[in-house]
C-alpha cells in the first residue's frame, strides 16, 4: 500500500527540528558533558566545562543558541520505498524548513552561494541533504547542523591494506591531535571505515549522529572504539584545549565492506555541541 | 591568577598579563572575521584607512546569531583566529593590542604579538549563549552587507578570556598540553 505524505509536513517537522536542535543537546551529550565535568583532572578544565554547563542552561531558557555557528543544517532522510510524496519536490520542501528554521529561529545564516565568489545566501540554504531509500512507509529525519571549526579539522586517509588497525588508530590519533584547541573540545570523533572515498566520509559523519555511550555492535570494532577513546584521553588536550584529561566524549565507528586494493578511513570531528535530532513521521 | 582589564590594553599592561591568567574583559571590542579582515586589507592595499581607529584596540574573532527582540546581540562565542593568522601580523604591526578568539596560531602571529607587546586570548569556544550575556551593547559600524561578519563595536561587562600567548611568547597551548598528557601510554 502505498501512503502520501504532503511535502509541507516535511517542512514543518525539519523547521522545528533546526530550532529545536540549536537550543537544546541531545540527553547523551549533556549527560556525557556532566559526567566529564565529574571526572577531568585538570581545575581549568572543570572550570571550562562548568561554563559549558552554564551554557547549556542559559541556551535553553533564554532562547539563545548554544554556539553562534549554527552550522550547515546537514539532513539525512530515510524514505519507506511505499511512501509517495506530493505538493512538491522533496528536495525544496526540505530547503524551505531550513530556511523557516533558521529565519524563525534567530540563528545564523552561515552559507555562502559560491565557495570561491563567497556571497552569504542569506537563509542558511541550501541544505546538505543525504537519502536513503529504505523499507516500510514511514519517513525517518536526521538534523545535524554542522559547525565549521571542527569540520574543517576532519580528514579523510586512503591507507593502504597493510596498514591494518595500527594505521586506523595512527590516522585517528593524528587528526585528533592536529584538531587540538581549534575543533572546540571536548570533542565527538566519528570514524568511517571502508567503502569508498565518499562513503567512508558520509558513514564518519552519520557516525556523530549516534548517541554518546552505544558502541558499534560488531564487538572488535566496540573495542577499537573504547581503546581510541582511551587514547585520545592521553593526548592532554583537555576541555578548550587548555590541558586536561578530557579530549574526547566518544568515538563513534561505522564499518562497510571495500576494495581488495584500499582502507579508506575518514575522521570527522565535532565540538561538544555535537547536535542531532530525530523524527519518524 | 585572576585579573580584570579595561579597554584600550595599554603595552603595560598587556605586558602584565601572562599565559594561563584568566581575564575578566570591560569596555569596547571590536569583531571581525574572514570576510571582515579581507575588506580591511584590502582597504590598507589601497591606503586608505581602516573602519576603525585599531590603537591598542582589541578584535574579537566572532560572528554573531541574530539578536532577538529587545537583547544587544545573539549568541557570541569565539570563531577559530587560525583563519586570521594571514591578516594578524599586520594589524598588530598597526597597533592592534589584543586579539579574541580561539585555537592554534602561527609563529609569525606570536613573533608579531612578541614584537608589539600584544596578548591573544581564548574565550570558551561554544560557549556562546554564556558569552552574550557579557555583551551590554553591539552596533554594526562597517562592512554592514556582510551580514554576520560584519564589523561590530561592542560594549563588554567582565567578559571571561583566558591568556594563550603572552607577550613574552609563552603559549598556553602547548605548555598545558604537555603537562596532562600521558606520554608513554600513548602508543601510536
Amino acid at each position: 500500500m502505498l501512503r502520501t505524505i504532503n511535502v509541507e509536513e516535511i517542512t514543518e517537522n525539519i523547521k522545528e527540528m533546526c530550532i529545536e536542535v540549536n537550543h537544546f543537546l541531545s540527553p547523551d551529550m549533556k549527560a556525557a558533558l556532566e559526567k566529564a565535568g565529574r571526572e577531568e583532572e585538570s581545575p581549568l578544565g572543570r572550570q571550562i566545562l562548568a561554563q559549558l554547563e552554564e551554557n547549556l542552561k542559559i541556551a535553553g531558557e533564554d532562547m539563545i543558541p548554544i554556539c553562534q555557528d549554527t552550522g550547515m543544517a546537514v539532513i539525512f532522510l530515510e524514505v519507506g520505498q511505499d511512501v509517495h510524496f506530493e505538493g512538491g519536490l522533496l528536495e525544496d520542501a526540505v530547503n524551505e524548513g531550513v530556511r523557516q528554521g533558521y529565519q524563525e529561529g534567530y540563528l545564523r545564516k552561515s552559507v555562502v552561494k559560491d565557495p570561491l565568489i563567497r556571497e552569504n545566501t542569506k537563509d542558511n540554504t541550501p541544505a546538505i541533504l543525504h537519502t536513503k531509500i529504505v523499507k516500510g512507509d514511514k519517513v525517518k529525519i536526521k538534523v545535524a547542523p554542522k559547525g565549521f571549526g571542527s569540520e574543517n579539522m576532519s580528514r579523510v586517509f586512503m591507507l593502504k591494506p597493510a596498514q591494518g588497525i595500527e594505521g586506523v588508530k595512527e590516522a585517528v590519533l593524528s587528526a585528533v591531535e592536529d584538531a587540538g584547541s581549534n575543533a572546540c573540545p571536548p570533542m565527538v570523533v566519528g570514524v568511517g571505515i571502508g567503502g569508498t572515498f565518499e562513503k567512508c566520509a558520509l558513514m564518519a559523519k552519520e557516525a556523530l549522529t549516534r548517541e554518546v555511550g552505544v558502541h558499534s555492535n560488531i564487538p572488535y570494532i566496540e573495542e577499537l572504539e573504547k581503546e581510541l577513546l582511551e587514547k585520545i584521553n592521553r593526548l592532554g588536550i583537555g576541555p578548550g584545549g587548555l590541558g586536561g584529561t578530557t579530549t574526547a566524549l566518544a568515538v563513534n565507528i561505522d564499518t562497510y565492506p571495500t576494495h581488495i586494493a584500499g582502507l579508506p578511513v575518514a575522521v570527522n570531528i565535532c565540538c561538544h555541541v555535537n547536535r542531532h535530532i530525530v523524527r519518524e513521521i | 591568577m585572576e585579573k580584570r582589564i579595561a579597554t584600550p590594553i595599554s603595552k603595560d599592561i598587556a605586558c602584565s598579563l601572562h599565559a594561563g591568567d584568566y581575564v575578566y574583559i570591560s569596555g569596547t571590542i571590536y569583531t571581525a572575521r574572514d570576510a571582515a579582515h579581507k575588506r580591511m586589507q584590502e582597504t590598507l592595499q589601497e591606503g586608505k584607512p581602516l573602519p576603525f581607529d585599531i590603537d591598542r584596540e582589541m578584535i574579537y574573532y566572532m560572528g554573531p546569531s541574530p539578536a532577538r527582540e529587545g537583547r544587544p546581540i545573539g549568541s557570541a562565542g569565539p570563531t577559530t583566529a587560525g583563519r586570521m593568522d594571514k591578516y594578524a601580523p599586520q594589524l598588530l604591526d598597526l597597533g592592534l593590542g589584543a586579539m579574541i578568539g580561539k585555537g592554534k596560531r602561527t609563529q609569525e602571529v606570536k613573533d608579531a604579538v612578541v614584537r608589539n607587546s600584544a596578548v591573544y586570548f581564548a574565550a570558551v569556544g561554544g560557549a556562546g549563549a554564556l558569552l552574550s550575556k557579557c555583551i551590554t551593547s553591539s552596533e554594526v559600524i562597517a562592512y554592514d552587507d556582510l551580514g554576520t561578519e560584519a564589523i561590530r563595536k561592542l560594549t563588554v561587562e567582565n567578559f571571561p578570556v583566558i591568556v594563550v600567548i603572552d607577550c613574552e611568547g609563552n603559549n598556553l597551548y602547548e605548555t598545558a598540553t604537555l603537562e596532562y598528557r600521558k606520554e608513554k601510554d600513548v602508543e601510536k
